[in-house]
């Protein structure tokens, strides 16, 4: 895919609109269940009073064009949230390095990882 | 769209995503971190983790074509539903929560069509979640500076005396299309009418289907 051509410093890569882009592209996909749960968390971790939508879209569009053009949808959604939650103080950045090293440990899929 | 039922197809003849059984991924690991921290300090329940996945579930482009077909078949209520989307859409029981909603009317003259080219804003609360191409960086970018090329790879060949007037959304306002009614359906009642409104005519990007 083509970064934008937009030169204009006023503009960051998000501001897409009116840019030349290719044919869109039409192939969709059923949405995974660890993909509904971010969706979830994210609403969940709004009503809580945790984030605002502009807050996450502000960790959205720091994190860049090159994270759009490599991570999916729902990869670029679950850092977004993570990173309000912890300047929001609702856990420290330690506690998730230490549970994911231990969900990480406990199988190698999605579904094995769960705490069952 | 093809249906096929090949093994590697869902039910609804989408590609399965090759992370659903792949090895688990560094963002689906933070995904279960973040779920169980969240738990585990009284923030959520595993409860209510699945509630808001089934209520987002529930919703679908079928919540927005009840709509439609009401608004083509009672004046009263389109006009209420062109004055303030979020209420009239309320009204029909439907929990759109906060969002503000705003239904722009395609006529003999006008179409219109929605995008949000800074993100992927999208009137969720009542028709669900958004296809995948929405949130594509050549329908963002195009939608606002091509309309008429954009809807013509979606099937769509509008007279060039017909007015385009695309919408760009932001998170504070989402917009949903009312489509116009199409013409030899005068018999038809609401729910035959529904069964015509796709979801791509909420959008913009299609036409209401025609009667059979």
């Amino acid at each position: 895919m083509s970064k934008s051509p937009s030169t204009d410093p006023a503009r960051r890569w998000h501001d897409m609109g009116g840019d030349p882009a290719g044919e869109i592209p039409m192939d969709g996909h059923d949405f995974a269940l660890w993909e509904k749960r971010v969706d979830a968390l994210m609403i969940l971790g709004s009503l809580k009073g945790h984030f605002t939508v502009d807050g996450l879209r502000r960790a959205l569009e720091d994190m860049g064009e090159d994270a759009f053009e490599t991570m999916t949808y729902y990869e670029r959604w679950v850092a977004a949230v993570n990173q309000n939650l912890i300047e929001a103080g609702v856990y420290s950045l330690e506690e998730l390095a230490t549970k994911m090293a231990e969900i990480k440990s406990r199988g190698e899929t999605y579904g094995a990882a769960q705490d069952v | 769209m093809p249906h096929d039922h090949a093994e590697h197809l869902s039910p609804s003849g989408h590609p399965y995503r090759q992370d659903n059984d792949g090895p688990l991924t560094y963002w689906q690991t933070m995904e279960i971190a973040i779920r169980e921290l969240m738990i585990e300090k009284g923030e959520v329940s595993a409860a209510e983790v699945t509630a808001q996945i089934e209520a987002m579930d529930a919703r679908s482009p079928a919540n927005g074509a009840a709509v439609v077909a009401r608004a083509w078949t009672d004046p009263d209520f389109k006009a209420r539903l062109l004055d303030d989307a979020s209420a009239a859409s309320r009204e029909m029981g439907f929990d759109i929560g906060p969002m503000n909603l705003l239904a722009v009317e395609n006529t003999s003259d006008v179409h219109n069509l929605i995008v949000c080219t800074l993100c992927s804003c999208y009137p969720r609360n009542l028709l669900g979640l958004p296809p995948d191409w929405y949130k594509t960086r050549e329908y963002r970018s195009r939608a606002v500076r091509e309309p008429r090329a954009v809807l013509r790879e979606f099937g769509v060949q509008l007279p060039e005396t017909k007015t385009v007037r695309v919408h760009d959304s932001t998170a504070d306002m989402r917009y949903i299309v009312l489509p116009a009614r199409p013409s030899g359906t005068e018999n038809l009642d609401t729910h035959a009418l529904a069964a015509l409104v796709t979801r791509d005519s909420m959008i913009g990007t299609g036409l209401p289907k025609d009667p059979a």
